[in-house]
């Protein structure tokens, strides 16, 4: 098109390309800078760093001086697990019996399974504390994990219901009138299809588990640390700068597991749609 | 087999949500009506405490204004990228989402560290102020609000982004190129045609920047420090410092009606601004 470029769109781009970088630098520079930070020789976390050393690395990965992190790690790593664990289950299953369902109870029992995702976190973080004490319950790892499943379970739904939602009704027909029986349809047909769904939402909500603050806030305690509530202590009172060696592994192995969730199952396309 | 109805097979999952999820819950409002830290004498003490004090207005509404300061930022930086996006080849799609989904799965509190070392006394900030001759004395950055809201945007901007380019990527492309051949400028073709279509992609944005930055305990206690009061930081007072509960159920509850107050006027909106759209 030949047409001239006006004051008018000239300014348009000047402004739009000037906020779209900003957005591109406080998206990126905080991570970049922290990873350098993490590599300094001096005492302090400067920017840009006093030369190149691995002390704070070395100091993480010290299993005596560094055993509360660790343990917080191990305690992380394993509420995760099992959490996504028993939300894959439940919530996979949950979203076979409703997904396709478009009577009013299975739209109102849809939105209560996801009602987490807007509901602030620290109000069912302290209701969980005061039900579980209420009752009588110690706290322990498997009060965080119940927690945890509660408001990871909806990453799982959304993701699964998707995949559920672009299954072509056709092929259950097909393979009922060919004589499959309804768990024969599902496990041949139906599952294989949705699996990558499952997938993505299960990385979904193990992430989010690990990154958990809310909710074990409220129910964890010094014998049950978690990571987050660890590393939080790590900064309140004063900055303890092995901090930095511990963001840098938690930002290498989110960039690495997205690199492979985005090969095998799309994961970024999952969540655009 | 054949005789399980589809339905039950959500069985399980409502019986873990409504043990484990709406118990709490409802456990959470009946202790709010109890007037001593021992939940033994009923009444309305805890409540009539909290509304008749004018510092917990001022703390709803701080804690309120935050979120709409959150989202007015996230928008400001975050539309503009949605655009570019929306122009950009495929390839530069793909490292775009990429930089855009990252921080989200990083942890909130790496995100928040992140912050204090770029916005601290010594931090990039101010070094880079101070060595342009711009400053003499470095800023103070965190413990104030304004740090509070520039790590917010960078915290939530996610949230914004993906429901933002998720709705902007479906737009048909040749509403952009009738608009400019029948003689539209650029910024009337973004705001009579880009951002009415967008919509629904924005609302659902602001709502989850929202809900998020208004209860981000994490962030608002390290960079907002102590002075800086929000809910978040009241209800983790009462309940693990003096041992409060049924205040601190009473502000929990407070937190949760402004905010689902707020959301469901904004998804009102945003159902209202959809129907206008298509129909």
């Amino acid at each position: 098109m030949g047409r001239r470029r006006s004051l008018g769109d000239i300014s348009y781009m000047i402004v739009v390309w000037t906020l779209a970088v900003l957005a591109l630098l406080i998206l990126v520079a905080p991570v970049v800078i922290v990873l350098t930070t993490s590599f300094t020789e001096g005492r302090s976390l400067k920017f840009p760093p006093t030369g190149f050393s691995l002390q704070w690395y070395e100091a993480l990965f010290d299993a005596s001086k560094s055993r509360q992190i660790h343990r917080a790690v191990g305690n992380s790593l394993e509420v995760a697990a099992w959490s996504t664990a028993f939300g894959v289950l439940l919530g996979s299953m949950a979203a076979l019996g409703i997904a396709r369902n478009r009577h009013r109870l299975a739209r109102v029992a849809d939105g209560f399974f996801l009602s987490p995702l807007v509901l602030p976190g620290l109000t069912f973080g302290l209701a969980a504390l005061m039900y579980f004490t209420l009752i009588g319950f110690r706290p322990s790892l498997n009060l965080i994990i119940a927690g945890h499943m509660i408001v990871t379970v909806p990453f799982i739904l959304r993701t699964t219901t998707a995949s559920l939602s672009q299954l072509d009704p056709a092929l259950n027909d097909c393979s009922q009138s060919l004589g499959a029986s309804w768990l024969y349809t599902l496990r041949r047909v139906t599952l294989p299809l949705i699996a990558p769904g499952i997938l993505a939402g299960a990385f979904l909500a193990f992430m989010a588990s690990i990154d958990n603050v809310p909710v074990s806030l409220f129910l964890s305690t010094a014998r049950t640390d978690m990571l987050p509530i660890r590393m939080w202590g790590m900064m309140e009172s004063t900055l303890d700068p092995r901090i930095a060696a511990v963001s840098g592994v938690l930002i290498t192995a989110a960039f690495l597991l997205m690199l492979v969730m985005e090969w095998t199952v799309g994961l970024t396309r999952r969540m655009r749609d | 087999m054949r005789k399980l109805a589809e339905w039950q097979l959500a069985l399980p999952l409502a019986l873990a949500f409504i043990s484990i999820f709406l118990a709490p819950l409802l456990l959470l409002v009946g202790v709010s009506f109890f007037n001593d830290d021992k939940i033994s004498q009923p009444g309305f003490g805890q409540w009539i405490k909290f509304f008749g004090d004018p510092f917990s207005y001022k703390v709803i509404a701080d804690t309120m204004l935050l979120g709409v300061k959150t989202v007015a930022a996230t928008i400001l930086v975050g539309y503009p990228l949605a655009l570019v996006y929306l122009d950009a080849s495929p390839r530069v799609q793909r490292v775009l989402i990429f930089i855009i989904v990252l921080p989200l799965l990083l942890s909130v509190v790496v995100r928040t560290f992140a912050w204090i070392v770029v916005l601290g006394r010594e931090g990039v900030i101010n070094q880079l102020l101070m060595s342009l001759g711009i400053i003499s004395e470095p800023l103070k950055l965190l413990q104030t609000e304004l740090g509070l809201v520039i790590s917010l945007t960078q915290i939530e901007m996610p949230l914004m982004l993906l429901p933002l380019i998720s709705v902007m990527s479906r737009l048909d492309p040749n509403l952009r190129d009738a608009s400019a051949a029948l003689g539209a400028s650029r910024w009337r073709t973004l705001f009579t045609v880009i951002v009415p279509l967008s919509m629904p992609g924005l609302v659902a944005g602001c709502l989850l920047v929202f809900a998020s930055s208004t209860t981000a305990f994490i962030s608002q206690t390290v960079i907002g420090g102590v002075r800086l009061i929000y809910l978040p930081l009241l209800i983790w007072q009462q309940s693990l410092v003096v041992f409060n509960w049924p205040f601190a159920a009473v502000i929990s509850i407070s937190l949760l009606v402004s905010v689902l107050t707020v959301v469901s006027a904004l998804s009102w909106f945003g159902r209202k601004s959809g129907g206008y759209v298509h129909g």
